[in-house]
């Protein structure tokens, strides 16, 4: 048994997601956990890559990365909460947050590991070609998505505006 | 080449949950919206990895996170505006704070 580059990327990927995943939620400093959460975002990137899907993973770079990660962090130097995060949480409550969260984990995991796909692998190594994507974008066909396309460059419009108009000074 | 499928679910699942988790236990708003940002993505990478798995042909899998990237970032982007308006009218964003609405 010989173990294939792309498998040593993808759980080197796998490893870094839980663990700056678990430390994004339980760090005490926010500017951190907006650092775990960019590292989490890099790793999502890298697994539509290990998929072949290389425009998501680019996306995801751009959008996520590149964009709301630096919201995050001007959004927290803007309201001063970076060092905020002392609190206390009441031993019932981190009990009963911690118990309901095993609890979903473990019965999620339990329905993963007995559904039937099991052991199958993913077809993997074809990437899938940004014309293709293109194609399927701008089409009314069968399996295209024009108008899903309208609809989300209307919704980014409209939550542009709505987001000026929010955070604008009033006079 | 043989990575399964539930090694991509049992990523995506802790994911999630620890999104959860900090839904549940963080008090800074801006601390609750990343823990949002970890559950979309855990269900990105569902949408593409049961594509990839059941229809490799096809693309709904993948344009469905494409526009649910699309509609975290408008989500985050009027969040993040909502919380700095209350930030300036309040001075202060953990939820024991702002009861303002409490009725």
């Amino acid at each position: 048994m010989s173990i294939s580059l792309q498998e040593i990327v993808f759980y080197v990927v796998a490893a870094c997601i839980t663990v700056f995943s678990v430390m994004a939620v339980t760090t005490g400093r926010l500017l951190r956990a907006a650092t775990y959460l960019l590292f989490v975002l890099f790793g999502t990137a890298a697994i539509y890559g290990i998929l072949g899907y290389t425009f998501l993973g680019a996306v995801q770079l751009m959008v996520y990365a590149g964009g709301i990660v630096v919201l995050y962090v001007f959004s927290i130097m803007l309201t001063r909460s970076n060092k905020d995060m002392k609190y206390r949480i009441g031993y019932a409550k981190l009990f009963s947050v911690l118990a309901s969260v095993i609890v979903g984990a473990g019965l999620m995991l339990f329905l993963i590991m007995t559904n039937g796909f099991a052991l199958n692998v993913i077809p993997q190594g074809d990437e899938l070609p940004v014309e293709k994507v293109g194609m399927a974008l701008m089409g009314m066909d069968k399996y295209q998505f024009l108008l899903p396309f309208e609809a989300v460059s209307v919704l980014l419009l409209a939550c542009m505006i709505g987001a000026i108009l929010i955070a604008r000074k009033e006079k | 080449m043989e990575i399964h499928v539930v090694h991509y679910l049992v990523v995506s699942t802790v994911m999630l949950f620890c999104g959860i988790y900090g839904f549940f236990t963080r008090k800074n708003l801006l601390a609750i919206l990343i823990s949002v940002e970890l559950m979309l993505n855990a269900t990105n990478i569902n949408f593409a990895v049961f594509n990839r798995y059941l229809f490799p042909d096809q693309l709904e899998g993948h344009f469905f996170s494409l526009f649910g990237i699309a509609v975290a970032a408008a989500e985050t982007a009027v969040a993040i505006a909502i919380i700095i308006n209350v930030y300036r009218n309040m001075k202060q964003i953990l939820t024991d704070d702002i009861t303002d609405l409490n009725g």
